[in-house]
């Protein structure tokens, strides 16, 4: 599903140049369930960034389901973004004027789809994070769990193929941490691609398959021994 | 994305930014009810120089004496003595024309005018009975001038309000006798008081006939010749004939001025026009002043709102969606500004007409339509450079902090 060439990320600071990436190569399959640890600094949320396709590489390859991203506009981009990938951060970010059910429809408003269309998957979003009685309470009216359960409806209300969270449970305290996890885990199961970033052990270690990273570079990959 | 979808969400943001959203719709409207209010004073003080005019007496030629008009002014002594005087005979030639309704010779001159005792100098018309129709007068008390032979110097006069209260008081008036320079005259009439008409005080003159005029002046010349043409579409007609008449009368000289209210009136009409368009654009700079508020609060706004900003972005926004929502916002914006200005520059408009009630207030059509206009031009405008920075925002730093 993803195939990433020699990718370099340089972030010129100063005089200086700081190597956030160094010639990552790297495969994931489509539905797999994968988990990016390492020290702060050592790149993976530009990493994860540039999977999401909200930053690009100055150097290498990136393909997404087969096709060659990198020479692609701004706009094709973007509909990638809103059509096959989903995000989910340590800090929400959600709409703070929106209610629950108004955050989640925002990605299919901006994709134009039509408003029955939304309403019922709207729903069907809140019902599967058990937050049907939220739908009309702002973000401020929300526990850290309930946020990152919006924030999970809307990353996924679009049914992309991939889903990043980096982060994802970074604010949040053990128990809704969990619960979080355990619906992240489950989409997972039906499907969908999901990639974390964290700086739990614990957390990191129930994925499948485990990045570490240090210093831009890829330095372990259960996968390839 | 949709158009309602983007008219919400711009409904929702500039709701999410109350005070904001208030400071802008303030710059906007002040900037459209001053385009309106100072538009409409303009409009008003053209309106109400037509007005002048049209009371002035319409379809009027006036008729002088000599090649060219010089300086005009209340003339205070008898004056027609130019290279070739205008006669009653020339004033009388000009009748025979289809297309001239009629003709009003004219003479004016200062003489003191005494009643039992009190004496003032008064300016003394002497014309005929068409004057009153073609200067749209109206009288207050009895008759004007008789119809008679313009030849027939007949001893009556009329007076004009302000000199009747001074030389009467509340006594009556009709069928007394003045006394006007040597000669005596009996009061028919009172002329109904119309204020000031173009530097002409119809209350404090005396008309007499023309023919008593000339014999108390002792000349034979006349000042001017009024003439009404039958029609507006006429007038080049009535021109021709006048010239040519007065050419055939004067052994091939044409020796005269004619001036036409329309050439008059369309002079001021250029030069209130031009002033209606500058002081517009005086206040289309408050406009622009608007639009600078507008662009840095937009400027702000786009700084608080980066990280909604680039969490649309990474929801999958292109930058041209981000652009539109931005601008349709300042749209928004512009267009409540711009209604409640209408109805701002409307209260004053109204204001003014309460308390000058003889200015005609009324605000034209275009102005309303270039204030809408300029309103959402300067919004849209100047939302550009604020919206395409938020287009340009970089969703991962955008998203890096709280
Ligand atoms: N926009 C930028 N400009 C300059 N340097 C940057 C920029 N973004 C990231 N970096 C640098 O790139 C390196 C990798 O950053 P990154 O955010 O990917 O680390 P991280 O592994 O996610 O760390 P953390 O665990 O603290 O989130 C860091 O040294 C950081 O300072
Ligand atoms: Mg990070």
């Amino acid at each position: 599903m993803i195939t990433l060439e020699n990718i370099q990320r340089i972030f010129p600071v100063g005089d200086q140049k700081v190597h956030a990436l160094r010639d990552i190569n790297l495969h994931i399959s489509a539905g797999e369930y994968l988990s990016i640890m390492g020290p702060s600094g050592s790149g993976k949320s530009t990493l994860l960034n540039l999977l999401g396709l909200l930053d690009r590489p100055d150097a290498g390859h990136y393909r997404l389901d087969g096709q060659d991203i990198t020479p692609l506009s701004d706009k094709q981009q973007a509909r990638l973004r809103r059509e096959r990938i989903g995000f989910v951060f340590q800090f929400f970010h959600l709409v703070p004027r929106l209610t629950a059910a108004q955050n989640i429809e925002l990605p299919m408003m901006l994709a134009g789809q039509p408003v029955d269309e939304r309403q019922r998957r709207v729903q069907q979003a809140l019902k599967d994070m058990g937050i049907t009685d939220r739908a009309d309470h702002r973000p401020d009216q929300l526990s850290g769990g309930q946020r990152q359960r919006v924030a999970i409806a809307r990353a996924t209300v679009m049914q992309p193929g991939l889903l990043l969270a980096d982060e994802p449970t970074g604010n949040l305290d053990r128990a809704s941490g969990k619960d979080v996890v355990d619906i992240l885990e489950t989409l997972q199961q039906r499907g969908i691609t999901l990639i974390i970033v964290t700086h739990d052990p614990t957390l990191g270690e129930r994925a499948q398959r485990c990045l570490h990273m240090v210093d831009g570079a890829i330095v372990n990959d259960t996968a390839s021994p | 994305m949709k158009t309602t979808d983007i008219a919400r969400y711009a409904l929702g943001s500039l709701n999410g930014a109350r005070s904001r959203t208030a400071l802008m719709l303030l710059a906007m409207s002040i900037g459209v009810a001053s385009v309106l209010v100072l538009t409409s004073l303009g409009e008003a003080a053209r309106r109400y120089v037509s007005g002048e005019f049209a009371s002035l007496g319409t379809n009027l030629v006036i008729v002088l004496p000599g090649r060219t008009e010089t300086a005009g002014g209340e003339p205070s002594m008898l004056i027609g003595d130019t290279p070739r005087a205008l006669t009653l005979g020339d004033a009388r030639a000009l009748l025979r024309s289809s297309v001239i309704r009629r003709v009003a010779p004219l003479n004016i001159g200062s003489a003191p005018v005494s009643y039992g005792g009190l004496e003032r100098d008064i300016p003394i018309w002497g014309s005929t009975a068409e004057l009153l129709e073609i200067r749209h007068w109206r009288m207050g008390l009895g008759r004007f001038l008789p119809k008679a032979e313009w030849d027939r110097a007949s001893p009556v006069c009329v007076l004009g309000q302000k000199v009747r209260k001074e030389l009467f008081g509340n006594q009556p008036v009709l069928g007394e006798w003045v006394r006007i320079g040597d000669r005596r005259f009996r009061v028919i009439g009172i002329l109904e008081s119309a204020g000031e008409s173009l530097g002409v005080a119809v209350e404090d003159m005396v008309i007499v006939p023309v023919a008593s005029i000339q014999r108390l002046f002792n000349t034979s010349s006349l000042f001017r010749i009024l003439v009404e043409a039958r029609s507006r579409e006429a007038i080049p007609r009535v021109i021709e004939h006048i010239t040519r008449t007065i050419r055939e009368r004067h052994q091939g000289e044409e020796d005269i001025t004619v001036i036409t209210q329309d050439a008059v009136l369309a002079t001021f009409d250029d030069i209130l026009q031009a002033l209606t368009l500058t002081v517009a654009g005086i206040a289309a700079i408050s406009l622009g002043v608007a639009g600078i508020l507008i662009m840095n609060v937009m400027l702000v706004a786009v700084a608080q709102r980066t990280t909604e900003i680039g969490l649309l972005k990474a929801l999958g926004a292109p930058g041209q969606q981000i652009v539109n929502l931005f601008l349709a916002e300042a749209a928004l914006l512009s267009l409540l500004g711009a209604g409640l200005g209408v109805v701002i520059g409307l209260a004053g408009n109204g204001l003014i007409g309460y308390f000058y009630p003889d200015l005609p207030m009324g605000t034209p059509l275009w102005a309303f339509a270039a204030a809408i206009g300029v309103a959402l031009g300067t919004g849209l405008l100047f939302s550009l450079l604020p919206a395409r920075r938020a287009a340009r925002l970089d969703p991962v730093q955008a998203l890096a902090r709280r």
